[in-house]
């Protein structure tokens, strides 16, 4: 006979809102096999779990269901509360009477049944629950850091500078992203690339991070602790060791007028080039899609002129397998194309606002390039049209965010911020300039930040017109921007020399396609999930992989260096230990039953299937049987309800526990 | 003011078969959206969806399901990477099966939910329950229990404790 103890929570007044936390634990107490049963307030608290703990050595408990959250909130606290009180913390679980009764129910009665059910079937359940032991796994101490914006650098940085090594992969030629981008940044108006290229040289030099540039991540294998990736580094056609990074080959192309990606298409590159001169590495790569060589067979300019011999036209793409212990995800954001809707895309355009068809018509990211003192027009605002200084431009900001109808209902968090900032950038370089804003609501919060556009609008006397702009359209070599100002209640009119719309900020494409490959959960908008909204803000549920960064929201460089810093410091907590406790959810073979038809091999996603001998001790081969390795197997339990014998069971989850459940409904 | 709410004759009992990582954590964020549904579902976790065994199902109907709901991580969104594709394609075979027996398929529903999808969660469980309400109790395997019970075949104790493991 059992003796379970029921814990029944009313967390604060979430649960006794609703259920009759008194009749539960009451209810509970009927229960066969259930030995006390008890409400409290909060039981997770200090209290609370003194209470368990106490109950547990009183009434010599061998089994605790607690009735309150998620488990995939405090299942931990609990199970750590029963392995203090001395009980195998496996024989502790959770029974969820708030997210999937009492907030999503209102009748009292109803929920209060459902409760005591809920409660039932997990009693059952305890009694069929087995002691586990945890296994334990060697951790591989290097780190593997996706993406290398400043979001990846500053994990890189200090995940290197505690000792570990860290692989930093970045999709293009050179590290940086969209910060190397910028021109100045607020509230400060420090210029970005003087606070970033020292960083990115700092990777460059650092004798414990090895950089894969121009390379992508083909595959994720393995758990945490030990990962193995695999890494495509695409041909370069450029033998880095050899490249001295002198750029004759650069200057000496044929093909000039390919449009540069780093300068929003306003300035051009050669095919053979480096998205810009701060770049990290040097070292040049040849865009093959409109290199003549690559297209045609002739030319061969660079490999001509390169003194070292490093062009190489013969360079393939390079798998490269590489074991690590953690993984920060930090692949950033992109803005949203109103010229390009990205395919397959739910998100409605923006065609009224003529992005892509007026040239004049920018976005937030090419004003960045405009103003950029190492931009194509040397930091002078001029029209991309005819290269005119322009007396009036129009800043139009949520283009895309906040525009639930359109298919973004979330705000992009810095446009309001960037935009005070360009008002500000071209006051300072057109004085007789006169910059208007079309705006829903100003928001500013953070350190210095509302002052910061309080100044764009008192001192530097950017007019802010709030309401929404409705339609644009060409007039002669001007922009008609027609939209209203709701606090005055008129239609107003602007004939504008340029126009900057404040897109919205978006996970990279692809952005679903490489969470697959991790096996890391995202949002419907792609934005990668963490763990807990709140108290795991960097974590992912997939254990030991970590966020950094745009790519779980949209985010400003102080919140992205602050969210680095934090995964990095998730990353050397996990390596302070030399192994790791795995949860023990893995599937066991009962090797009497088995019957070697190895379709458990066959669906095992980890591989951990093997195929055991068993032989005689004269060492003639009895039988072949399936076995799972227990530190490969993921615990999914595909191969239990395969398994045409029954002869697997997946620890925690056995047909025992399951039909305990189901008997009980 | 709260709506009065509708009383039904018949409250059908919904099992729902969920893997952890998508559409319990997506029930979860029902929860914590603070979105409303019928109260009839009850929910069994598992890993996985590829953990679930036909078996269950079956047994579910058996111990008095009226309907039965499975759901995990949309395609490709397995967290162990095809787990949800094996339970597709045994479902796939599954369904046909039980339509060969006689259960009518619209008791048993399969469904993607993400962990993103609180909305959709509640959609599903409550375009179901409605439907099992409609359609009434799941009367052919409890008859069917209750026959074999009684015409003696099944009366050695023997069998009677096989009969209840299955």
């Amino acid at each position: 006979m059992s003796r379970i103890g029921v814990f029944v929570c009313h967390c604060g007044e979430n649960i006794s809102r609703t259920v009759d936390v008194e009749r539960v634990a009451e209810a509970a107490g009927h229960i066969s096999g259930v030995a006390y049963a008890t409400d409290y307030k909060y039981m997770c608290s200090d209290p609370g779990q003194g209470l368990l703990k106490k109950a547990v050595a009183e009434h010599k408990l061998d089994g605790l269901v607690v009735a309150a959250c998620s488990p995939r909130m405090h299942e931990k606290t609990f199970r750590n509360a029963a392995k203090a009180a001395g009980l195998n913390p496996f024989l502790c679980e959770m029974a969820n009477i708030r997210e999937h009764c009492s907030w999503v129910h209102e009748d009292r009665e109803e929920a209060t049944a459902k409760a005591i059910d809920i409660v039932r079937l997990m009693v059952e359940r305890v009694k069929k629950d087995k002691a586990l032991q945890p296994i334990t796994v060697p951790i591989t101490k290097r780190a593997l850091v996706i993406g290398g914006g400043i979001a990846g650098i500053q994990a890189a940085l200090d995940i290197a500078d505690c000792g570990h090594q860290v692989l930093l992969v970045e999709r293009e030629p050179s590290i940086g992203g969209h910060m190397a981008q910028l021109s100045e940044t607020f509230p400060t108006l420090d210029c970005s690339q003087c606070i970033m290229t020292p960083k990115m040289v700092d990777v460059a030099n650092h004798p414990n991070i090895k950089l894969y540039t121009w390379s992508e991540i083909e595959n994720v294998d393995g758990y945490i602790g030990n990962f193995q990736v695999t890494i495509r580094k695409k041909a370069r056609s450029v033998d880095m060791d050899k490249c001295t990074g002198c750029g004759v080959c650069m200057a000496k192309c044929p093909q000039k007028k390919i449009k540069s990606k780093f300068d929003c298409g306003l300035g051009t590159r050669p095919a053979i080039y480096v998205p810009f001169p701060q770049a990290v590495p040097n070292a040049p790569v040849i865009d093959r899609e409109n290199c003549t060589y690559f297209k045609s067979g002739k030319c061969g300019v660079c490999a001509k002129v390169c003194g070292p011999g490093a062009v190489d036209y013969d360079q393939q793409d390079e798998l490269i397998t590489e074991p690590v212990g953690a993984i920060v995800v930090a692949t950033g954001f992109e803005l949203y194309s109103i010229a390009e809707k990205p395919k397959g895309s739910s998100i409605k355009g923006y065609g009224e606002f003529g992005h892509g068809t007026i040239p004049d018509v920018i976005d937030g990211m090419t004003f960045e390039r405009l103003a950029s003192a190492s931009g194509p027009t040397g930091g002078k605002i001029l029209r991309p049209s005819d290269g005119r200084e322009p007396k009036q431009v129009v800043f139009v900001q949520c283009v895309g965010s906040r525009a639930r109808e359109k298919g973004i209902s979330y705000c992009s968090k810095v446009c309001c911020m960037y935009t005070a900032k360009h008002t500000m950038l071209y006051k300072h370089k057109v004085h007789d300039g006169q910059a208007y804003v079309f705006f829903m609501d100003a928001r500013t919060p953070g350190k210095s930040y509302d002052e910061f556009w309080r100044r764009a609008v008192e001192e530097e006397e950017a007019v802010y017109i709030r309401g929404m702009v409705s339609r644009l359209y060409q007039k002669g070599d001007k922009i008609v921007v027609m939209g209203s100002d709701v606090l005055v209640g008129v239609q107003v009119e602007i004939e504008a020399d340029l126009v900057v719309l404040a897109t919205a900020v978006q996970p990279r494409q692809g952005a679903d396609s490489l969470a697959q490959k991790l096996g890391i959960s995202y949002d419907t908008y792609n934005f990668y999930s963490e763990a807990h909204a709140k108290l795991k803000p960097v974590e992912c549920a997939t254990a030991g992989i970590y966020l950094a960064g745009a790519c779980q929201g949209p985010k400003d460089i102080p919140d992205t260096v602050s969210q680095a810093s934090a995964a990095a410091a998730k990353v050397m907590t996990l390596f302070a230990k030399d192994q790791l406790e795995r949860e023990p959810i893995v599937a066991r073979v009962n090797e009497r039953n088995c019957v070697a038809c190895f379709y458990c091999k066959k669906v095992c996603p980890y591989g951990a299937v093997e195929e055991k001998e068993i032989r005689d001790r004269q060492g003639n081969l009895v039988r072949v049987v399936a076995y799972v390795n227990p530190g490969v197997c993921g615990g999914c339990g595909t191969c239990q309800a395969t398994c045409p014998s029954k002869s697997v069971e997946l620890d925690g989850y056995t047909d025992e526990q399951v039909m305990a459940m189901i008997e009980a409904l | 003011m709260h709506e009065t709410k509708e009383k039904h004759d018949f409250e059908p009992k919904i099992v729902a078969f969920v893997c952890t990582w998508c559409t319990y954590a997506g029930a979860d964020l029902a929860g914590t959206s603070r979105l409303q549904y019928p109260s009839n579902v009850r929910v069994l976790k598992f890993p996985c969806t590829g953990r679930i065994d036909p078996v269950f199902i079956l047994r579910a109907f058996q111990r008095g399901a009226d309907g039965v709901l499975v759901s995990g991580c949309h395609p490709g969104d397995c967290h162990y990477m095809a787990g949800n594709l094996h339970a597709r394609r045994r479902f796939a075979a599954f369904r046909g099966l039980l339509d060969f027996v006689g259960v009518d398929l619209n008791r048993l529903q399969f469904s993607w939910v993400s962990a993103a999808e609180g909305g959709k969660w509640v959609e599903v469980v409550t375009e179901l329950t409605e439907r099992i309400r409609a359609m009434g109790p799941m009367e052919e395997f409890k008859t069917l229990e209750t026959e074999e019970c009684w015409s003696g075949a099944l009366a050695t104790p023997e069998l009677q404790e096989a009969y209840n493991q299955i």
